[in-house]
């Protein structure tokens, strides 16, 4: 099992002619293999710092990030594991792949480079990843990314992050750009993936939603800090922060809305 | 005086590219006074191209092939927005409808500041008034939109993308239009934001008694502040019912589709499979 921790870590950015803002205040939490935790907050609540920091493209301030009890290497071959550990599934499908390389290029990068498999298996790995994200890899091997749905990119993208055969990922707004059709599509995908090979997920989202039917256990960031964290039904349907109730009467909830309108009606008549 | 602002009939646009396409096919609907009608469906479903379109705000390959739309002013009269020559249909536009579009940060000019760029709207529109009502007139609006009168010198860049936002609303308000056609207004802010702006999309509908047009992939939100949806799919309107009416007893397997494709935020789990 792989464990990731996040200790005391708290991120200041300098701001030209304002001092210091404080992305990250203390923030500590812990993700396993196997276990899925859903990220939300509003704009600037800190999500994408901590996405950032992750992924070794900021370093904090203070606190500690730790893989397995042990911090996470700056350079060389020991940040290289690292990040094959971790991998990333970014938000915008069509900026996340490169319009001159074709799929098999994307998928078989980081099996090349990381050498996850012998050179003479690297075309059935391929393959296999493909079939794995539910792709036809006759269909989308040759192909570039603009012949693509956007569904079906987001798809390579999780293919290309399962390649290096990762223990966690982190998935930031995977599905916000897609259309509504295919989101629930994208979602059950991942779902199924992180089972089957129990991988541990960092969802980012700002749809409550979602963030509850997919996840685990969710926490909620505003302004930096942690201000809830819990199983998900009972951090969405039960809030006890302030905060969180603000964003859960703030999402569009039409079950709830039609109720209190018919209550209001009712409660009217008499 | 009729209970109908806007009559379309018929309505049809193609995009004359290899081959064609049929992005809006024979739609007919009613816009109806004060009415926030909410216009649902996926990218390519023809939402945008048939809202634009009524306008005629089109640009080649797209054409207008067929149907007509008449506006019945509040002063009586009926126009047909197709017959209108261009010099008439520029003052038609923005006077008696306006429009939001989607992504205020690429909307406003990042050069000038929020007050000069509202002044224009009234020296373009109304050149009868001189430059201390137009000033009084900007300073109302940033009022009614609650960015405040002492943003008139703001850039931009300066305000943040809720406060953008107002400001096009602002925009689309100044000259106190019968309708408002709002593309996607609120997809780019977050949620806390989101819903500031609806309630006061919803209040000056209230205070000024204008219809709106309120385009988005969004249902669970256009189900909250609709009074009617109107449900799209390849260019076609598949279903227009009360807004209750369709979340409680939908008629179209599409509409049944696209509201199972929004997991509950509070109802029964399982859309998604764990």
């Amino acid at each position: 099992m792989t464990t990731l921790e996040f200790r005391g870590v708290t991120k200041l950015y300098n701001v030209r002619g304002s001092g210091q803002l404080k992305a990250l205040d203390d923030v500590s939490f812990t993700l396993h293999s196997r276990q899925t935790i859903g990220l939300v907050g509003q704009s600037g609540s800190g999500k994408s710092t901590i996405a950032k920091i992750l992924t070794q493209l900021e370093t904090p301030t203070h606190g500690e990030v730790l893989l397995d009890g042990a911090p996470i290497p700056r350079r060389g071959r020991g940040l290289r594991t690292y990040r094959q550990q971790l991998r990333m599934v970014f938000q915008d499908p069509f900026a996340s792949l490169n319009p001159y390389h074709s799929i098999r290029h994307h998928v078989e990068r980081p099996l090349r480079l990381d050498r996850v498999v012998p050179r003479d298996q690297v075309d059935a790995e391929v393959r296999r990843l493909l079939e794995r994200v539910r792709l036809d890899p006759d269909a989308v091997m040759e192909r570039r990314p603009h012949e693509l749905s956007g569904g079906q990119r987001q798809r390579v993208a999780i293919a290309r992050a399962l390649a290096s055969r990762p223990a966690l990922l982190v998935a930031d707004e995977p599905v916000s750009m897609l259309d509504v059709s295919i989101r629930l599509g994208v979602l059950n995908l991942l779902a199924d993936l992180q089972r089957e090979e129990g991988l541990g997920v960092l969802y980012i989202t700002h749809d409550l939603a979602t963030a509850r039917h997919f996840s685990d256990e969710i926490m909620v960031l505003n302004q930096g800090r942690v201000v809830e964290r819990g199983p998900a039904d009972d951090v969405i349907l039960r809030p006890r922060d302030p905060y969180t109730r603000e964003l859960r009467a703030a999402s569009p909830d039409p079950e709830e809305f039609f109720r209190r309108r018919a209550a209001q009606t009712t409660g009217g008549a008499r | 005086m009729t209970d109908t602002l806007l009559s379309v009939r018929d309505f049809s646009v193609v995009y004359d590219v290899d081959p064609p396409v049929r992005a809006v096919k024979n739609v007919t609907i009613d816009i109806r006074r004060g009415e926030i009608v909410g216009l649902a469906g996926e990218s390519g479903s023809g939402k945008t191209t048939l809202a634009y379109g009524v306008q005629r705000l089109l640009k080649p390959p797209a054409v207008i092939t067929g149907g007509s739309v008449i506006f019945h002013d509040a002063d009586g009269s009926d126009v047909d927005l197709h017959a209108l020559d261009a010099e008439q249909m520029r003052r038609f536009r923005w006077d008696k409808v306006s429009m939001v579009f989607q992504g205020a940060m690429n909307a406003l000019n990042p050069v000038a500041t929020i007050g000069a760029q509202l002044d224009d709207v009234f020296r373009v529109h109304r050149p009868g008034m001189n430059r201390a009502q137009r000033r009084a007139e900007v300073i109302d609006l940033l009022e009614i939109v609650k960015v405040g009168g002492q943003r008139i010198r703001s850039y931009p860049h300066e305000l943040s993308g809720g406060m953008r936002q107002r400001v096009m609303i602002a925009m689309a308000l100044a000259l106190r239009p019968q309708l408002m056609v709002m593309d996607e207004p609120t997809t780019a802010l977050d949620v806390l934001v989101q819903r500031e702006i609806l309630k006061q999309i919803s209040q000056l509908r209230h205070e000024f008694g204008f219809s709106v047009v309120f385009i988005t992939h969004d249902l669970p939100l256009l189900l909250e502040i609709s009074d009617r949806i109107a449900v799209m799919r390849e260019g076609e309107i598949v279903e227009l019912a009360d807004a209750e009416r369709l979340w409680t007893d939908p008629q179209h397997e599409y509409t049944r589709d696209l509201l199972r494709s929004f997991p509950r935020l509070t109802g029964a789990r399982g859309v998604v499979v764990r």
